[in-house]
C-alpha cells in the first residue's frame, strides 16, 4: 500500500485540565470515505478542528499529503488541501449562495488590490473563472437555480449542499464533513448519501463525522471510534460494529 | 508633603467615582449588549440639577447645614436622572433591540448631543461652580491632605457598590437581571419581564451615575454641559478594562484607572526625564486599556470564551 | 419617471450625464444664487472631503466589519503629513529635497503615511472583536490626538493646540489652487478650484471603493465580516484580510486628509476631536453601511445639514418670535441629535441602504408579522 493522504500520530490537545484529545492516530488513504464516530463529547469535533487548523494540537504529527501541518495556520491547511464543513451550518449568511462559493476560492486565486481597481487582463480572466467555477460547482451539488439567493434565505437541506460546494470551491484532496446529515429528513440524507459517493467518484478523500449509524455502515470504507479523547477502535464497518469497546463505549456495559 | 500617597489618595477617590460610573455602562452591557453612549450625559445632569437645587435652595434663604443642602440636591438629582435613564431606554433603545448593531450605537450618539445641548440651552455654555457649602477642612494624613469631601466619596461610592452587589446577588430583581444577562429569550420563557428588567437595569446605573456626578462636580468644584463626555469615556474604558458586563470587574477596572492616572500623571516627568510631562494624563486611560487588551483580550476579570467552531 | 430605463446602458449614461453637467456647474449656480455663495462653496467642498472620508471608513466598518471610532486619526496623519512638509514650520530642519514635494507625490506620500499609521492600529488588535476593538480605536485617535497637542516639546514637531499655519496651497498643472484664476470669463476663486480638485479626488476614490468591492478582495472583506471562523477555514488569511482593511480605509483618509490641509491653510488637533470620527460614522450608518451611494448621501446630509440649518434657524425664529430665543449654534446640533435619532428609528439600515440589506430587513418584518 502507498503512503496515507492524511497521517497523524500522537496528537494531543488540552483545554484547561481537560483532555480532549488524548493520543490520538489515524490515517486515511487516497480515494477513501473515512468515518469518524463516538458518543457526544468524545472529542469529534476537536479532532476535526485540529485537522482543518483552526485548533493547533499540544503535542503529535500530522502529515498531509507530503506537507508537515503541525500547528499549521488554516490558510495554510487549506491551501495544502483540507476543506471542511461545519456541524452547526457556517455560511456567509448575507452573500449570495454564489458568492459564498467565490469566496471559497479565495485561496486558489490570487488577485490582489492592484488587479481589483485596474482590471488587468489577468485580474480579469480570473475573475470570469471564479465565477464561472462558482456556477459549475452549484450546479454539481444541485442548487444552481438558488444562485442569486441570499444563503440564509435557503432551505436547510440547500444550505448543507452550499457549505459543501463551498468546501470544494478550495479544491481540496481531502473533504471534512462535520455531520453532513444531521436534522435532514431520510429523502435528504439519501439525496446527500449520492452526492458523498460522487464527490468521493471524482477523486475527493472523504472524513465524514456522523451520528447516522446506518449512513455510515453503508457509506464508509473504513471507521474509527472515539471515546473520551481516545481512538478505541478502527476498521471497517461490520468490524467496528462487533467490537466489544465499541459497544461498551456506546451502551455503557461490556456484552456478555 | 509626600506626594506618593497625596497622588494614592487622589487616585483612589477619582477611582471610585470611575467605578460608580463605570457599574452603570456594565450593567447594561451586561444585559444588552449596548454601550449606553449618553450615560456620561446622565451623570452631568445629575451633576447640573444639584447644583441649581442648592443654589434655589440658598436663594430662598433656606438655614440648613452644607451636607443637609447636598443631601437635599442630590433627593432632586437621582429621580431626575432615574427618569431620564427610563426614558433613554424606552425611546432610544427598546425599539431597535432586534436592529443591528450599530443602529442602537447613532441613537445613543444622538441622545448624547441632544442631552448636551439642552443642558447648554438649561444652564448655558460656561462652567458652573459647585456652591461653596462644604466644610473646606483639610486632615493631615500620612504626610498628604485629604480632605472631609474627600473622605466622604470614598465611603459613599463603597456603600453604594456594596448595596448593588447585595441587590444583584440577594434579591429577586437582581436573579432576574443576572438571568437575562445570561440569556434573555430563555429567561423570558422563565416568567422574568425582560422590559421591566431592562428598564430597571437603566434606572439604577443612572441613579448611580447621578451620585457620580455630584461627586466629580464638588471635588472639581465646578460642573459644564460637556463634562459627561471626557469622565463617560475614562468610566467606560475603566469598564472594559475590567471585563465589560462583569460588576466586580468595573469597581477594579475604575480604581485601577484612577490609581494609574494619578500616579502616571506624577510621576511621568521624572520617568522620562521631562519628556512626557502630566499634559500626557488623558493618555493613560488608552495605553493601559490598549496593553491590557492586547494580553487578555476580554479584560482583567472578563471570562475567557473559549473560540467555539 | 421609469426607473428600469435608467438601468438601460442608455439610460445609465443619461444618467451619468445629467450629473456630470450638475456637478461641473454646481458651484457657479451656488456663487451665482447666494448672497453668501462663496461660503455654500467652501460648504460643498468640505462634504466632498467627507464623502472620501466615509468611503474609508466605510471599508472597515461597511465590508470588513471591524468597528472603528478612531477614523479620523487617519485624516490627521494625512493632514499634518502635508502640513509639515508645506509649512514654513518644519522646513528649516528638513533636508531641502523633502520640501513642497510635487502634489501628485505629496499625496501618495500622506497615503502611505495614513497607511503606516493603519497598520500600527491594526496590528495589536487583530484578535479584538466588536466593542473591544471600538474602545480600542477610540483610545488609538484619542492618543494620536494628545500627541498632536503635546508634540511641541521638546522638539516643536506639531507647534502644539496652536497647530501650523502658513500651509502652501496646491500647485499642480501648472495652477496655483490659492490664487483666483480667469478662465472663459469667469472668476475662479480659490473655493471654485478646489471644488473641482476634491471633485477629481472624490470621483477616484469611489471607482476605486467600487472596484475593491466586486473584486476578490472585496469579498473576502464581506466574508470576514459575515463569519470570521467560517473565513478563516476557507483558507482566508485573516491577519493580512484585516490589516489591508484597515491599511485601505486609512490610507483613503490620509489622502482626505492633506487636501483638508492644503485647503485649509492650517490645521491644529482642534479638527481632529473624537466627535469627528464619530460624525464619519454616522454618515456611513445613516446613509447605509456597505452601500457606496448610501455613504455618499450619509456624507452629504451629515455635513450639509448643520449648515442649512445654520441659514434657516435665525431668520426662522425671527420671523416666529421677532427675536433670537435660543442661541443657533445650539439649536443647531439639538436637531442634528434629533435627526440621528429619528432616523435610526424609522430606518435603522440606513437612508439608503443596498437591494440586498433592505431585503433583509424586509424579511424581518414579514419574520415579526408571521
Amino acid at each position: 500500500m502507498s503512503t496515507p493522504l492524511l497521517e497523524i500520530q500522537g496528537i494531543h490537545k488540552r483545554f484547561g485540565g481537560l483532555h480532549a484529545l488524548n493520543d490520538v492516530g489515524l490515517s486515511i488513504n487516497a480515494g477513501e470515505i473515512y468515518g469518524l464516530i463516538g458518543p457526544n463529547g468524545a472529542g469529534k469535533t476537536t479532532l476535526f478542528n485540529v485537522l482543518t487548523g483552526l485548533y493547533q494540537p499540544d503535542e503529535g504529527r500530522f502529515h498531509f499529503d507530503g506537507h508537515d501541518l503541525f500547528r499549521k495556520k488554516p490558510f495554510v491547511v487549506v491551501r495544502s488541501g483540507i476543506a471542511r464543513t461545519f456541524q452547526n451550518i457556517r455560511l456567509f449568511a448575507n452573500m449570495t449562495a454564489l458568492e459564498n462559493v467565490m469566496v471559497g476560492q479565495h485561496v486558489r486565486t490570487r488577485s490582489g488590490v492592484i488587479g481589483a481597481i485596474f482590471r488587468h487582463p489577468r485580474a480579469r480572466a480570473e475573475e470570469a473563472a471564479i465565477k464561472q467555477r462558482a456556477r459549475e460547482l452549484l450546479e454539481y451539488v444541485g442548487i444552481a437555480r438558488r444562485h442569486d439567493d441570499l444563503a440564509r434565505n435557503l432551505s436547510y437541506g440547500d444550505q448543507r449542499r452550499l457549505e459543501i460546494a463551498r468546501a470544494l470551491a478550495t479544491r481540496p484532496k481531502l473533504l471534512a464533513l462535520d455531520e453532513p446529515a444531521a436534522g435532514m429528513n431520510p429523502s435528504e440524507t439519501e439525496g446527500l448519501k449520492k452526492l458523498m459517493q460522487k464527490i468521493r467518484d471524482d477523486g475527493v478523500t472523504i472524513l465524514l463525522i456522523e451520528h447516522d449509524v446506518k449512513l455510515m455502515m453503508g457509506l464508509c470504507d473504513r471507521i474509527a471510534v472515539l471515546d473520551y479523547g481516545k481512538k478505541i477502535a478502527e476498521g471497517r464497518p461490520e468490524q467496528v460494529k462487533c467490537d466489544p469497546r465499541v459497544i461498551e463505549a456506546y451502551l455503557g456495559v461490556a456484552p456478555e | 508633603m509626600d506626594i506618593f500617597i497625596q497622588q494614592l489618595i487622589n487616585g483612589l477617590i477619582v477611582g471610585s467615582i470611575y467605578a460608580l460610573i463605570a457599574l452603570g455602562y456594565t450593567m447594561v452591557y451586561g444585559i444588552m449588549q449596548l454601550i449606553n453612549f449618553a450615560h456620561g450625559e446622565i451623570v452631568m445632569i445629575g451633576a447640573m440639577v444639584t447644583i441649581t437645587c442648592i443654589n434655589l435652595l440658598l436663594d430662598l434663604g433656606v438655614q440648613l447645614p452644607g451636607p443637609l443642602l447636598l443631601l437635599a440636591g442630590l433627593l432632586m438629582a437621582i429621580p431626575v436622572s432615574m427618569l431620564l435613564g427610563f426614558t433613554i431606554e424606552r425611546v432610544a433603545y427598546r425599539p431597535l433591540r432586534r436592529a443591528p448593531r450599530l443602529a442602537p450605537l447613532i441613537t445613543a450618539i444622538g441622545l448624547s448631543i441632544v442631552l448636551q445641548q439642552l443642558a447648554m440651552l438649561i444652564w448655558g455654555r460656561n462652567y458652573r461652580p459647585f456652591p461653596s457649602i462644604l466644610p473646606t477642612k483639610v486632615h493631615d494624613f500620612y504626610g498628604a491632605a485629604i480632605t472631609d469631601l474627600q473622605i466622604a466619596i470614598f465611603i459613599l461610592a463603597f456603600l453604594l457598590m456594596g448595596g448593588l452587589f447585595f441587590l444583584i446577588e440577594r434579591t429577586k430583581l437582581g436573579r432576574a437581571m443576572r438571568a437575562t444577562s445570561q440569556n434573555p429569550d430563555v429567561a423570558g420563557l422563565m416568567g422574568v419581564n425582560i422590559n421591566t428588567v431592562i428598564s430597571m437595569t437603566f434606572v439604577i446605573g443612572s441613579a448611580l451615575g447621578a451620585v457620580a456626578g455630584v461627586m466629580v462636580a464638588a471635588n472639581y468644584d465646578q460642573a459644564h454641559a460637556y463634562m459627561g463626555f471626557m469622565i463617560g469615556l475614562k468610566a467606560f474604558t475603566a469598564a472594559v478594562l475590567g471585563g465589560i458586563g462583569n460588576l466586580a470587574g468595573a469597581v477594579v477596572g475604575g480604581i485601577l484607572l484612577g490609581l494609574i492616572e494619578s500616579l502616571g500623571s506624577g510621576y511621568l516627568g521624572d520617568l522620562t526625564g521631562g519628556f512626557l510631562g502630566s499634559n500626557y494624563k488623558d493618555i493613560f486611560a488608552f495605553v493601559v486599556l490598549i496593553a491590557v487588551l492586547i494580553f487578555r483580550p476580554s479584560g482583567l476579570m472578563g471570562e475567557r470564551v473559549a473560540e467555539r467552531a | 419617471m421609469n426607473i428600469d430605463f435608467l438601468q438601460t446602458p442608455r439610460g445609465k449614461l443619461i444618467t451619468f450625464a445629467v450629473l456630470g453637467i450638475v456637478l461641473a456647474i454646481l458651484p457657479w449656480v451656488l456663487t451665482g444664487g447666494f448672497e453668501n455663495g462663496k461660503s455654500w462653496v467652501r460648504a460643498v467642498d468640505f462634504a466632498l472631503l467627507y464623502i472620501m472620508l466615509a468611503l474609508g471608513l466605510n471599508i472597515v466598518v461597511g465590508y470588513a466589519g471591524l468597528l472603528d471610532l478612531g477614523y479620523i486619526a487617519f485624516y490627521a496623519v494625512g493632514a499634518y503629513t502635508y502640513a509639515l512638509l508645506n509649512s514654513p514650520h518644519l522646513q528649516a530642519m528638513l533636508p531641502y529635497w523633502l520640501h513642497n514635494p510635487p502634489f501628485l507625490l505629496m499625496l501618495l506620500i500622506a497615503a502611505f503615511a495614513a497607511g503606516v499609521f493603519g497598520l500600527l492600529l491594526g496590528t495589536p488588535v487583530l484578535k479584538l472583536r466588536g466593542d473591544y476593538l471600538a474602545i480600542v480605536t477610540l483610545g488609538f485617535g484619542e492618543i494620536i490626538r494628545i500627541f498632536m497637542n503635546n508634540l511641541d516639546r521638546p522638539v516643536n514637531l506639531t507647534n502644539g493646540p496652536q497647530g501650523i499655519n502658513n500651509i502652501e496651497r496646491v500647485h499642480f498643472l501648472g495652477l496655483d489652487f490659492g490664487r483666483p484664476v480667469e478662465w472663459l470669463g469667469l472668476t475662479f476663486d480659490m473655493v471654485h478650484l478646489y471644488y473641482y480638485l476634491i471633485l477629481a479626488f472624490c470621483i477616484v476614490i469611489i471607482f476605486v471603493t467600487l472596484r475593491l468591492q466586486h473584486s476578490r478582495i472585496g469579498r473576502a472583506w464581506v466574508a470576514l465580516r459575515e463569519d470570521e471562523i467560517a473565513a478563516n477555514a476557507m483558507g482566508i488569511n485573516i491577519r493580512n484580510v484585516k490589516l489591508l482593511a484597515f491599511a485601505m480605509g486609512a490610507s483613503f483618509g490620509g489622502v482626505s486628509g492633506a487636501l483638508f490641509a492644503s485647503f485649509q491653510g492650517f490645521v491644529s488637533p482642534e479638527s481632529f476631536v473624537l466627535m469627528e470620527s464619530i460624525m464619519v460614522l454616522c454618515m456611513v450608518v445613516l446613509g447605509g453601511m456597505g452601500h457606496i451611494p448610501g455613504v455618499i448621501l450619509g456624507a452629504i446630509i451629515v455635513s450639509i445639514t448643520p449648515e442649512i440649518l445654520r441659514d434657516v434657524i435665525n431668520p426662522l425664529q425671527e420671523g416666529l418670535f421677532g427675536k433670537r430665543v435660543v442661541d443657533p449654534e445650539n439649536l443647531r446640533m439639538l436637531i442634528f441629535g434629533l435627526a440621528m435619532i429619528s432616523i435610526m428609528l424609522v430606518r435603522p439600515e440606513g437612508l439608503w441602504p443596498s437591494k440586498r440589506r433592505a431585503r433583509e430587513f424586509h424579511e424581518h418584518d414579514e419574520e415579526a408579522r408571521a
